[in-house]
């Protein structure tokens, strides 16, 4: 008989045991596939988010000068700008305007930013995917138009209507949902901020590699300032996205190691039943190494059956059901939640650190006890 | 013929095999058809000089991590507990439901 014929006669024999046992071992299929399947939700969806936010922040200003005051950030005088312009190495500086604000009727909080393409175009403003379902509500599902109006409440106290000259497109929702961009002079009307403040200057520079030092010229002339790199944001949405996927692996630990013991213990523990089938087959001539072979075979079949069908479900949440699941935890207190579709970005290496991960230490957990209960003495199972 | 049951586990493994190699084609294709609109966000991030990603817009420090002040868990009056971890693992309270949700 042939190694492999040998190899699947055991296959054949291992899955008719399984089989035999199938209430107890379905059960541990699906539970250990629904391990899987959150601990690779997890994995695709924080690796994605990280892609994405990766290659779309690196369009965002290399530097950012904020002013903070008793720790707080604070409007910045406009005239820092001349002396920051004068830098070795700076290229440009210009003030950027924007806010929050806060809107009665939806409940959301909006940004409002200043677009410089609004320019002499006061009362006009382009609203993000996600303003436009401000008027939804459970009973109507009307949506904002362009030349609609949205009002305004000043921070006097008077009422600016605002006409929707533009929607940014749904597709750019993941950056834009809750946008709203205003012209200068709308702006420092709702705010009421003097000419001589912004709330940020954003700077280019002729070299990426000075960043560090114009930094530190900025702090040194400015010690109540604060500068931003790019590197730092890409960094904080690295932080964000291991912290959130930190959260949930460490709610899902507990679920992984609960599944560790019961897999323990359903392999140290023997059935009468299993022991007697152990004794007859090597009182009818199995090795010791068959018996083993047969308990690895087990471990395989379970397994595998669990880690593919766990990743495909998790592949189906997290890309063609838009994480459904993890939506409520993403979702927090926000009431303009983008709607986005994640960009499968999965690679090898993921699905190999998931593997073993998971079925090497459930291999390792069914086979090494069963090699006490493979050295059985047969004539004392049969007998008991 | 008896049908192995080895014939059957193995049919499952090659189905579940395809399937894996048709979720990589398919993550391929889709990034592939994505990347135009993956460009076109970092053109408006670029163009409008903006910073952040909108997912979580509950609270200034969530809407715009990066642009947070340095004491986070303090924004708001010393003692303040921080919201943006709470935030993501408490049930909104109802009444801050978005309202097609209610």
């Amino acid at each position: 008989m042939g190694a492999i014929e040998k190899q699947r006669h055991i296959l054949d024999f291992t899955l008719s045991s399984l089989w035999r046992r199938k209430g107890k071992n379905i059960s541990l299929v699906i539970v250990y596939t629904f391990v899987i399947f959150l601990l690779a939700s997890v994995m695709f969806f924080a690796h994605s988010m990280k892609e994405e936010a990766s290659l779309v922040l690196e369009g965002s200003p290399e530097l950012i000068v904020q002013r903070l005051v008793a720790g707080r950030q604070d409007f910045i005088p406009t005239s820092y700008i001349d002396s920051i312009k004068h830098i070795k190495g700076v290229q440009s500086v210009s003030p950027r305007l924007w806010g929050y604000y806060y809107d009665a009727l939806s409940g959301a909080n909006y940004t409002v930013m200043v677009n410089e393409a609004l320019k002499n175009r006061a009362g006009e403003i382009i609203v993000g995917n996600g303003v436009t379902r401000r008027r939804a509500t459970e009973k109507r599902n009307s949506v904002v138009k362009v030349n609609d109006t949205i009002p305004f409440k000043t921070y006097g106290g008077s009422i600016v209507p605002l006409k929707v000259k533009g929607i940014l497109s749904s597709d750019s929702e993941l950056v834009t949902s809750d946008l709203i961009q205003v012209s200068e002079e709308d702006f420092r009307k709702i705010f009421g901020i003097s000419k001589d403040y912004a709330t940020d200057l954003v700077l280019k520079v002729r070299n990426a590699k000075e960043l560090p030092t114009i930094a530190g010229k900025i702090t040194r002339a400015y010690p109540d300032t604060r500068p931003i790199m790019r590197d730092e944001i890409l960094r904080t949405y690295d932080a964000v996205f291991d912290w959130r996927g930190g959260v949930i692996v460490v709610v899902l630990t507990g679920s992984l190691f609960a599944f560790i013991i019961l897999a323990w213990d359903k392999a140290t523990g023997l059935s009468a039943e299993e022991k007697k089938e152990i004794g007859i087959l090597k009182a009818i001539g199995w090795e010791t190494s068959d018996i083993l072979l047969m308990k690895f075979w087990e471990g395989a079949v379970v397994s595998l059956s669990a880690f593919l069908t766990g990743i495909l479900l998790a592949y189906l949440h997290i890309f063609l059901m838009a994480s459904i699941l993890f939506e409520p935890v993403l979702k927090g207190w926000s009431v303009l939640y983008p709607q986005f579709k994640l960009t499968p970005f999965i690679n090898a290496y993921q699905l190999v650190t998931l593997f073993f991960l998971t079925v090497i230490p459930y291999t390792v957990a069914t086979i090494v006890p069963s090699w006490r209960s493979a050295t059985i003495d047969p004539d004392s199972v049969m007998r008991a | 013929m008896h049908k192995r049951r080895s014939d059957v586990f193995f049919a499952f493994l090659l189905i579940s095999t395809l399937l894996v190699c048709l979720m990589f084609i398919h993550a391929t294709v889709r990034r592939n058809i994505n990347m135009p609109l993956i460009h076109e966000k970092k053109e408006i991030v670029r163009v409008l000089k903006l910073t952040d990603l909108c997912l979580f817009t509950e609270a200034r420090y969530t809407r715009h991590p990066s642009m947070a002040d340095l004491n986070t868990p303090f924004q708001d009056h010393p003692m303040s507990l921080e919201h943006f971890p709470s935030g993501s693992i408490m049930p909104v309270p109802i009444h801050l439901k978005p309202r097609m949700q209610r």
